[in-house]
């Protein structure tokens, strides 16, 4: 769900459209010391996947929220995230044949295209974002958190690979707690059943030492994030949390957490927001820093992946800036408070498991939207609402009357899909947005008035 | 040749008493059985409940009328559930926000949303939005099968719908009141189980339209009376003239949830199908075979017990071990089905992400197919009608479809 191979957020684009002020972009800044270094992550993971077979490391795939990146990582394991490589897909433009394979093959056009768009890449060869073949899994780690697609979805990954599974239940929050039934049958299922069958595929014991170690990686750089989403206190923002928000989950949704090259990133990240808080700079956009910030927003929702940019243009074009979004929550919510602790290993990996974004109620998805707009001064928050995706998308009609009923800010509602490309309408989600934002700017007008 | 059964029974019929009163209790949306029920047992809760499967016998023990919910059907016009739910979510869920902003569900005390999929999980929300004062509760259906792991959960779940329900006025839970009920809901399975025995022996004499309609009766009645209304049926339909049809015989799959209009039903019977076995009541007939009991066993271990061993195999629960499909494959083997037809409704994220894995172990095992999607309130069947006519040809020409 997060980019784990990052491009640059302002990389070299099409020529602006005329009337626009030129007739080519400004040249791509420099790139910050974080986007360097997460670069050479993500690429140094692709070789040791790419090295995987001939060293004899075993490969496990797991999904975003719920991920057990410290366990295998202590096991000497290497994680490939499906979701992941489905967003890869549609950013490189390539998920419109996957898709189209997979339906070929019988799946329903109803259902998640992030499902639909991995399995065609299976059957186009498994070629992964670096332009190799992935290795295939050894084991298929089913951390079942805030949705049931993915439980669906590695029945049929089992059906391909004829690897074995391991299945972790976790429950559902629907009353909005984490109640001390919930985090011990978590545990137990950790304890009992998912780590003995990691041991066994790795073929050693888990070293609890080392567990503690990276759980106490995991909170320096959760710490260092959570610095990182509220810096958007500042007026301007100096992040853009969503679509620049998308690129610092990276690392730590995906293979990294728990590593001294994540809570390096993370560190240096920080510092380099709170430079930018110091000379009073706004985010970075795909067409250079952000001049003037017009409009604070929070969203909800993952964004669109095959026209990744073209839509981030749409909010920057417009000076809009997003300063809080649910989907970077959606690998783990730290800014409620939450840590990983290496003195309560598997406790705090259940409550990490537990706390996801979407395995919240939504009365509780809610109250945490509130409250992303009013510690965030929000002048209005917005929902993309995609098909693919019923665990977000489901009962977000009634959040957006909702929320605005609480806080008084205005709600937009926008549609698309994660990564089918035939669901982005370009002109219409324009049209809408831009709607929103005038009446955002109306409303702005009528109360200085 | 296809032709039709002589559905729904006509008054001739001896099972005609039976059918019609099972269809007047399904095509209530104002729930007067329920109402009735509460009139009979004043100060008593009537619980509602989503498909597939909660553990009913509990709700029982406690004093409680459990009543499955299965959405408005193609009964009521849908105004305000639309203005909650897109385009692309599936419909079960904007008929029941309907029915209960129309006031229709006002009988209920409260609504249980078991795990199913995330628009049934998300609806557990919704409905805490739009009706804060009423009780409603997830349940969270374990997906570890191991006793001691998602069934010492499961306990707690079912442990925690009664605390909170005795809150309400239910009675507490009595391991002799808990021992009743899973023996009369053993009695109603061995009922049901006896009206499937006959329809596959003789599905000219219980044409899925009823069996579907006695089965679904049972969502607003009290065990023991529907276990009755079954066997009355049953022994009607014994005793009714038939007529037998060169039918092919199917299995229908993937209905558990929302469920076809009763026309659809309809419709692939006269398209030459006896549906032999289909899943759109399941969760009457999730815990395969009876749940038992040991003498010296707490009765709620022995029902968590019965959903962790004997769950039949269905897309919203994790197959941990075995061959997806194996179930459907021994099915339509037990059946004598000569193949199956898909019903998924539209937007059914785990039916439709099921079936091409149940398609892949059918066409492995040389067994016939075929699909369609459908909405709780579809009006149109000419389409599905010449689809399943086609199938039913195909099937009984060449054995297979081509």
């Amino acid at each position: 769900m997060s980019l784990q191979t990052v491009k640059n957020p302002h990389p070299p684009g099409p020529p602006l459209p005329k009337g626009e002020g030129g007739a080519r972009r400004p040249p791509p800044a420099a790139k910050d010391a974080s986007q360097e270094r997460q670069k050479r992550m993500i690429a140094e993971h692709f070789q040791r996947l790419e090295r995987a077979r001939e060293e004899g490391r075993k490969v496990v795939y797991t999904f975003v929220p719920g991920n057990l990146t410290e366990i295998v990582g202590a096991l000497g394991m290497l994680p490939v995230l499906p979701e992941i490589n489905a967003l890869q897909s549609g950013m490189r433009k390539k998920s419109a044949g996957y898709i189209a394979e997979a339906e070929k093959a019988g799946h329903s056009e109803d259902v998640c295209t992030y499902v639909k768009c991995d399995l065609g890449m299976l059957r186009s060869g498994n070629v992964g974002p670096t332009g190799t073949r992935l290795p295939e899994p050894d084991l298929l780690l089913l951390s079942y958190t805030g949705c049931f697609t993915f439980m669906k979805w590695f029945e049929l990954l089992r059906q391909e690979y004829h690897c074995p599974v391991a299945m972790l239940h976790v429950p559902y929050q629907a009353e909005g707690k984490i109640s001390p039934e919930m985090r011990q049958y978590v545990v137990d299922q950790l304890r009992d059943k998912v780590i003995p069958m990691m041991e066994g595929i790795a073929g050693r014991k888990l070293d609890l030492g080392e567990l503690s170690r990276r759980l106490e990686l995991s909170r320096r750089a959760e710490d260092d994030l959570v610095a990182v989403w509220e810096s958007a206190r500042h007026r301007p923002s100096p992040i853009d949390g969503y679509f620049g928000g998308v690129y610092y989950i990276g690392p730590i949704f995906s293979a990294f957490r728990g590593t001294e090259d994540a809570a390096a990133y993370y560190r240096e990240l920080r510092q380099e927001v709170e430079a930018r808080v110091a000379r009073g700079e706004g985010p970075m956009t795909p067409d250079g820093p952000l001049a003037e910030e017009r409009f604070r927003l929070v969203v909800e929702g993952p964004p669109n992946w095959t026209h990744f940019n073209d839509f981030w243009r749409m909010f920057s074009r417009e000076s809009a800036v997003v300063v809080a979004s649910t989907y970077t929550r959606v690998g783990g919510l730290y800014d409620t408070g939450f840590r990983h602790d290496g003195e309560r290993p598997l406790e705090s990996l259940a409550e990490y498991c537990l706390g996801c974004y979407t395995n919240l109620s939504l009365p509780a998805r809610i109250d945490l939207l509130q409250r992303y707009v009013e510690t965030y001064q929000a002048d209005g928050f917005l929902i993309n609402s995609v098909k693919s995706c019923n665990s977000f998308s489901a009962g977000q009609l009634i959040m957006l009357r909702e929320l605005e009923k609480r806080t008084g800010v205005a709600g937009g509602f926008i549609e698309s899909d994660l990564v089918d490309p035939r669901y982005f309408g370009k002109a219409n989600i324009e049209n809408r947005l831009q709607s929103f934002l005038q009446m955002l700017a109306a409303r702005r007008e009528r109360s200085y008035a | 040749m296809t032709s039709s059964p002589e559905s729904l029974a006509s008054a001739a019929d001896p099972a005609a008493g039976a059918v019609e009163l099972c269809r007047e209790l399904v095509d209530d949306l104002s729930f007067g059985a329920v109402r009735r029920w509460k009139e009979r047992h004043p100060g008593a809760l009537a619980i509602g409940y989503m498909p597939i499967y909660v553990p009913r016998p509990l709700l029982d023990a406690i004093g409680c009328l459990p009543v499955a919910l299965f959405g408005g059907g193609d009964q009521i016009e849908i105004i305000r559930g639309d203005s909650i739910f897109q385009s692309y979510i599936c419909h079960i869920p904007r008929s029941v926000v309907e029915l209960g902003l129309r006031g229709r569900l006002d009988a209920l005390d409260g609504i249980l949303f078991p795990s199913i999929c995330d628009v049934v999980r998300n609806l557990s929300g919704v409905w805490k939005l739009l009706f804060p004062d009423r009780y409603s509760a997830y349940v969270d259906l374990p997906q570890n099968f191991d006793a001691a792991l998602g069934g010492r959960f499961y306990l707690q779940e079912m442990r925690r719908i009664v605390r909170e329900l005795g809150e309400r006025g239910a009675r507490p839970l009595d391991e002799d009141a808990l021992r009743a009920a899973i023996i009369a809901e053993n009695d109603r399975r061995a009922a049901l189980a006896r009206l499937d025995a006959l329809r596959l022996a003789e599905p000219w004499r219980i044409p899925a339209s009823e069996a579907y309609l006695v089965s679904r009766a049972g969502a607003v009645l009290p065990t023991a009376e529907h276990q009755a209304l079954v066997e009355e049926y049953v022994a009607a339909a014994a005793e009714r003239p038939v007529r037998v049809h060169d039918n092919v015989r199917v299995v229908v799959q993937g209905s558990f949830c929302e469920q076809p209009p009763l026309a659809l039903i309809l419709t692939l019977e006269k398209a030459g199908c006896y549906i032999v076995d289909d899943d759109f009541q399941l969760g009457l007939r999730i815990i395969e075979g009876a749940i038992e009991v040991a003498a010296d066993e707490d009765p709620l271990a022995a029902l968590a017990r019965a959903f962790l061993e004997r769950g039949a195999a269905t897309a919203s629960r994790y197959v941990d071990e075995g061959e997806k499909g194996a179930a459907l494959i021994a099915k339509v083997r037990a059946a004598g089905a000569d193949g199956v037809i898909f019903a998924a409704a539209s937007f059914c994220d785990p039916a439709l992400l099921d079936q091409p894995m149940m398609e892949s172990a059918l066409a492995a095992a040389g067994i016939p197919h075929t699909s369609f999607k459908f909405a709780e309130n579809t009006g149109q069947f000419q389409t599905i009608r010449e689809q399943a006519g086609a199938f039913s040809d195909s099937v009984k020409l060449w054995g297979t479809t081509v």
